[in-house]
């Protein structure tokens, strides 16, 4: 388990404030936040790079938080691989094995276990010079895992790579995961990386934590307007409650049950927004005229803008729907929000 | 179509800028290189005197390469690595030897190591002479030869990511180890260069030795004392040797330190 207590790190013109995290053994943690959240700066914290300025750090009830980074049981895997450039794959792959003190017939064992799984034997003698961005990955993760660490570090291990390979090295973590005993944690920006990878995760906002949760959970319930945009939540509004009933300006939203108190703010993802030519059907409690505002294509679908009243909605649409409905530019349209897709926080 | 593509004025003025820095440095060198005759150059390697000068030269400039190599090391890493208060400081003083003027170095020098200094006095006492020795001699040019050194390795060791190092020290190796199996085998080249620089410097320097060490003489005192005591033809031939003894060394140790190909 690692546990971050009141980790708070101070720089000219940056901190990372009030950092609580609890990681369970094992477990698949995420950090997500944007570019300058401070996701890296907790992974090296935790490794032992970075001087904190206060708090602790705590792997499997050992205090590590003064601990020099080798005495930590800590690996760190980045972006850009930092493979060591004067040496072979195997002398990459076997760099720490020397300090750590296993049976050496366990260890080569391991390894040779470790290069199978990451088809990295055909590679060993290879100079690491030439190599492709997905293979100097995967020799990155087998280095990290060949010292059987407590924890491993993962930041933004994807960010690099070709989309092809991305997948691939995606499809390998979470299968070593599964086979190894060592905690991953990992920074991504990506939400759908953390959302494939993750069991949970904390989302960052400059500096501190906006939300800690299952990824499920965070995803369909964000808590903070910043989450929720970070969620790919592209409809977040301001709003006033009175029993069943969210008030956005001067649109009524109908919600399945009353808000808790100190709510304020309503989210509705894009994808859960349905237009139609005539009016909905069904058991929709919310459907409006609306009028189409404004058309991007993001590629393997549409994002539609839509007024009704002075509220703006961002509606996403496969191509085909957006073919079908022959949609443009000041059309009419009718738009309809299940109750039960209006989250409230 | 047919028109004349127009040469730019700024393209003409770096073509004349490199020419004209080219035969100023290559012209008076070529000269000079080139007046003596091959009697004249084969009687003065034959000389002894001039011979010990050249070894003399080469010996004291390589040792204060050498002590440059060990002390400046650990310090050009401490600079490359660490922001500490003063450090702005501490980078402006190792250049200050750059822009003393040279006698000014070797009397700095003498004056530490004279009879009315506690540290001469100490020195004295444990039998290290500076003044007219070779130890002198290796002092002063250690003096005027480090900051080239400093400088160069600094520069190299910030080439380095020090994401190597990080995944180094998670992977169990100590703040030692790492310089041992990834610094120092990542920038050892930068070290050569930087110890090319410390001796090419130290092997032209004049002004400060001919204060600390007239004698035993380094082949720029000799050439100095030739061309006062004999004229400009006597003193050129010692020059050429000087010329091309160092050119040969230096140019093997650029060789050493080039990359191999598929490391560029």
């Amino acid at each position: 388990m690692i546990e971050i207590k009141d980790l708070f790190i101070k720089f000219p013109g940056f901190a990372l404030e009030d950092i609580n995290l609890s990681i369970q053994d094992g477990e698949f943690f995420m950090l997500l936040g944007p570019t300058g959240a401070g996701k890296t700066l907790i992974l090296e914290a935790i490794a032992g790079i970075v001087p904190i300025t206060s708090g602790r750090i705590l792997v499997k009830g050992k205090e590590i938080t003064h601990l020099p980074p080798e005495q930590r049981g800590t690996s760190i895997v980045y972006q850009d691989y930092a493979l060591f450039p004067h040496l072979s794959v195997l002398k990459n792959i076997t760099y720490g094995l020397r300090y750590h003190k296993n049976d050496p017939k366990a260890s080569e064992k391991w390894v040779t276990r470790l290069m199978e799984q990451l088809g990295l034997q055909a590679l060993a003698q290879r100079s690491i010079h030439n190599l492709s961005g997905g293979e100097k990955q995967r020799i990155a993760l087998a280095r990290a895992l060949a010292v059987n660490p407590s924890v491993l570090l993962l930041d933004e291990p994807l960010s690099a790579l070709d989309p092809n390979f991305r997948e691939d090295i995606r499809d390998l973590l979470k299968k070593l995961h599964q086979e190894v005993e060592t905690t991953f944690l990992m920074v991504t920006h990506d939400f759908a990386e953390a959302m494939f990878l993750g069991q949970r995760m904390a989302v960052l906002n400059y500096g501190k934590i906006d939300q800690i949760g299952p990824v499920q959970e965070v995803f369909k319930k964000p808590a903070t307007p910043f989450a929720a945009k970070f969620m790919g939540i592209k409809n977040v509004f301001h709003a006033s409650f009175k029993d069943t009933t969210a008030r956005v300006n001067n649109l009524e939203l109908h919600l399945q049950s009353p808000p808790e108190e100190n709510k304020r703010y309503v989210a509705i993802r894009p994808e859960d927004i349905i237009i139609s030519k005539n009016g909905a059907s069904g058991d929709d409690n919310n459907s409006f005229q609306s009028k189409v505002s404004g058309v991007t294509d993001r590629g393997p679908y549409y994002e539609v803008s839509t007024r009704t009243g002075d509220v703006i909605f961002r509606v996403m649409l496969s191509k085909n729907d957006f073919f079908k409905l022959e949609l443009q530019k000041g059309k009419d349209i009718h738009l309809s929000i299940r109750s039960s897709d209006i989250h409230v926080f | 179509m047919g028109t004349k593509r127009k040469i730019d004025p700024f393209f003409c003025i770096t073509v004349f800028s490199t020419v004209t820095v080219v035969v100023f440095i290559l012209f008076p060198l070529t000269e000079m290189v080139l007046q003596p005759s091959v009697q004249d150059l084969k009687d003065t390697i034959c000389d002894p005197d001039v011979l010990g000068s050249i070894w003399l030269s080469i010996y004291t400039s390589g040792m204060a390469a050498l002590i440059s190599f060990l002390i400046g090391t650990p310090f050009a890493y401490l600079l490359a690595r660490k922001d500490f208060f003063g450090k702005k400081l501490v980078e402006s003083i190792i250049d200050l030897p750059i822009m003393i003027p040279h006698p000014v170095v070797g009397i700095a020098i003498l004056g530490l190591a004279g009879k009315n200094h506690w540290l001469g006095q100490l020195m004295q006492q444990v039998g290290i002479q500076i003044m007219g020795t070779v130890t002198g001699i290796v002092t002063v040019l250690t003096f005027v030869g480090l900051p080239f050194y400093v400088n160069t390795v600094k520069a190299g060791f910030e080439a380095i990511p020090v994401r190597l190092e990080n995944i180094s020290r998670s992977l169990g190796a100590s703040l030692s180890e790492t310089f041992v199996r990834v610094t120092f085998r990542l920038a050892w080249r930068s070290m050569l260069v930087g110890i090319i620089m410390c001796s090419a410097r130290a092997i032209s320097e004049f002004g400060a030795v001919v204060i600390v060490a007239y004698h035993p003489m380094i082949a720029p005192v000799m050439i100095y004392e030739r061309f006062t005591a004999y004229g400009i033809k006597y003193s050129q031939p010692v020059a050429v040797w000087l010329i091309v003894v160092s050119l040969l060394l230096f140019l093997l140790l650029r060789i050493c330190s080039l990359p191999k190909e598929n490391q560029k």
